[in-house]
């Protein structure tokens, strides 16, 4: 199988408001087709370096192509070829359905504008409310909205900022959904995300604090990455005995999964040891688990703080 | 519990404080409004103005008419610029240099010692019947009182020595609405150009709107192009409802070119979306856009000569007044309909406005760039 061309190509990006560094060093590289997801705490950089592939914003340093076109000099170019949905929803509450698309495509220079609009609503299911004002739909509805309009100029290239924030579990899979037919289409995404399950149906990850990736790769990359050995503990009582076990020799991370605790550690034996001597007291039980990417996730958060404030 | 709770309602106390303090706009409204206004309405505004600039068309020197015209001067009311002859004594009129023009005919000396009763004549720039209503009533009495002493031969000292003959120019009648209703011309584009394109822009940052416009492959020529448009439309209309009310309700005359009159009101229009563009770009929402337009249509109302007389004012106050693309609106629109001046009696005022607006203009691109990145 050829592997498929690289649609975003960067690297050594860097983007300072004032004194503030937002992004370091950014280097990133998807392939065609692929669904990247783009984690990371919030004001961690991820909208910043979103808006920097669109071309919204103009990188202080850096250099690579999107979509084979340079980042630095050509954005005006990379907007006509991208779709971005940004984080808040950001079309026009006082206009209706249908004309939200069809200045979204008159903005884009469509051709035929008539028949792209009717089919994008048909696509939607919206053709019966297209005189509806688009502030009175529902968050759901807003965000297929959204999406369709960053569709209607056919992008190669995905941008999604969160387009998931507060949207029921029904309408994030229907969306996750379509991302995937679209992937398969070819279309690349770049879909930044908070949710666990959403990053498990991304391709590839990268994580992204304080303005520097920290990881990229698969999910199991990603973990593996972390070198982390986790123990599930379960039983009555936990809750009393989270910030024991915290103090624990080598316990790096410990969190709460529903009923049980997740303790993690980069040195397993010494985690291991304290662990079994700590529950020889208590009528707990304790099971090795894979370590899930919520815990790496974690994991890179705390360890990125700690560099970032020590 | 349903009881007024005093510490909760300190706390509702002590989180709007600290949001009015937060909020810097805001707060210098509240202090900046009243000081505005203090210095506005107690230094600047002034109903009876004194020391117009008065011209003299001299046929007859001698010194009973220097007397007189040494007398003027010291009545406070006119400041003298000169001696001219008729025709630059129309054109001054025409050009608002000066409020008035003082004939003294040909004769005047022979005609006032033989008591004949000389006429002295007065034009006055009344297109603002307050601007000069105090200045004319104090030449009513003038006459009697610089001549009574230097004419020994005069036999009924409580008659008038002479006949004094005004002319108001321009609005013969005094007719208030001759002199308000162009001005609300400008008053009204003023107070909806600006806010209305201070509000369209900052509606769209407000509401996250205009990331995705930035988006698009639009550009800003585009969208700031695109967005002033409909709103030099609108101005327009209101121009034209203006101009019929002013025409078949109050019977303002109109006796310029309305060709000309629409040109003026384009650059008043273009000069004051400027503003409102540049206001948008500084402002962070809509309720500060509101605020600047305030800001700035305070002293352009009370300061341009729309309510009060601009000669009325003091020096700094009429510098002030001069910055204001307003002031020199009011006087094309003024000299356009109750004058019927033309294009070559114009630049003198259209040049303050062009200069304003690309001060503004600069600013503006200046501030636009930067919230761009």
């Amino acid at each position: 199988m050829a592997v498929a061309p690289l649609v975003i190509d960067v690297a050594g990006i860097n983007k300072q408001f004032g004194n503030k560094h937002v992004v370091k060093d950014l280097a990133l590289q998807v392939r065609q087709g692929e669904i990247f997801g783009f984690l990371g705490p919030n004001g961690s950089g991820k909208t910043t370096s979103i808006r920097m592939l669109c071309g919204l914003l103009t990188p202080d340093s850096g250099r690579g192509t999107c979509l084979g076109l340079d980042v630095l000099t050509q954005s005006a170019t990379i907007k006509r070829q991208v779709g971005y949905m940004t984080q808040k929803f950001s079309l026009w509450d006082d206009l209706t359905i249908s004309e939200n698309l069809d200045f979204v495509a008159r903005m884009f220079g469509m051709k035929e504008r008539k028949s792209t609009v009717t089919r994008a609503l048909d696509g939607l299911g919206l053709s019966g409310r297209r005189d509806q004002l688009a502030g009175t739909l529902s968050g759901g509805w807003k965000q297929r909205l959204a999406l369709a309009a960053c569709l209607l100029h056919k992008p190669k290239l995905l941008l999604l900022d969160e387009p998931t924030a507060g949207v029921d579990p029904k309408a994030r899979r229907d969306f996750w959904e379509e991302i995937h037919r679209l992937s398969a289409a070819g279309i690349t995404v770049l879909v930044s995300t908070h949710y666990m399950d959403e990053a498990e149906r991304c391709h590839r990850l990268g994580y992204i604090a304080y303005g520097t990736l920290l990881a990229s790769g698969t999910a199991e990359e990603v973990v593996a990455s972390q070198h982390l050995h986790t123990w599930q503990i379960s039983g009555s009582g936990l809750q009393d005995l989270t910030e024991r076990l915290r103090q624990l020799p080598g316990a790096d991370l410990v969190a709460s999964f529903g009923a049980t605790l997740h303790i993690s550690g980069k040195d397993g034996a010494k985690l291991k040891a304290g662990l079994e001597d700590f529950l020889r007291t208590t009528s707990l039980t304790m099971t090795a688990v894979p370590p899930s990417l919520e815990d790496a996730f974690i994991h890179m958060m705390q360890g990125s703080r700690d560099q970032f404030e020590g | 519990m349903g009881g007024f709770s005093f510490s909760r309602w300190l706390g509702i106390l002590i989180k709007e404080f600290i949001q009015l303090r937060r909020d810097r706009l805001t707060f210098g409204m509240i202090v900046g409004i009243p000081i505005i206004q203090l210095l506005l309405f107690g230094f600047a505004i002034n109903s009876d103005p004194k020391h117009l600039p008065a011209a003299i068309v001299m046929a007859d020197p001698g010194p009973f008419a220097r007397a007189y015209v040494a007398a003027m001067k010291n009545s406070e009311y006119f400041k003298i610029v000169g001696s001219v002859d008729e025709r630059e004594a129309d054109r001054l009129l025409d050009r608002s240099e000066v409020q008035f023009v003082v004939t003294f005919p040909v004769g005047f000396h022979r005609d006032l010692v033989r008591g004949k009763k000389p006429t002295l004549l007065v034009e006055a720039d009344a297109s603002d019947p307050m601007a000069v209503g105090g200045a004319i009533s104090v030449l009513n009495h003038l006459g009697a009182e610089v001549f009574a002493a230097d004419l020994p031969g005069l036999q009924r000292p409580a008659a008038e020595p002479m006949e004094l003959r005004v002319h108001r120019r321009y609005n013969p009648e005094s007719i208030t609405a001759y002199n308000i209703v162009p001005g609300l011309l400008g008053v009204i584009l003023t107070m909806t150009m600006i806010l209305m394109t201070g509000l369209a822009m900052t509606r769209e940052r407000e509401r996250g709107t205009f990331e995705n416009l930035l988006a698009t492959p639009a550009t800003p020529v585009e969208v700031m192009t695109g967005k002033i448009v409909p709103y030099i439309l609108i101005g327009l209309i209101q121009v034209t409802l203006i101009l019929l009310a002013a025409r078949w309700v109050f019977g303002v005359p109109m006796l310029g070119n309305l060709f000309l009159l629409y040109g003026v009101v384009l650059l008043f229009i273009c000069a004051n979306l400027t503003l409102g563009i540049t206001f948008s770009s500084i402002a962070r929402n809509q309720l500060q856009a509101m605020q600047m337009t305030f800001f700035f249509f305070l002293p352009s109302m009370l300061l341009s000569g729309f309510m009060f007389p601009f000669r009325g004012m003091p020096d700094w106050a009429q510098f002030v007044g001069n910055v204001l693309p307003l002031t020199h609106f009011l006087i094309l629109v003024r000299g356009i309909l109750l004058k019927g001046n033309g294009l070559e009696l114009m630049w003198g005022h259209t040049w303050p406005i062009l200069l304003f607006m690309g001060t503004v203009l600069a600013l503006g691109l200046g501030t636009f760039r930067r919230t761009l990145d």
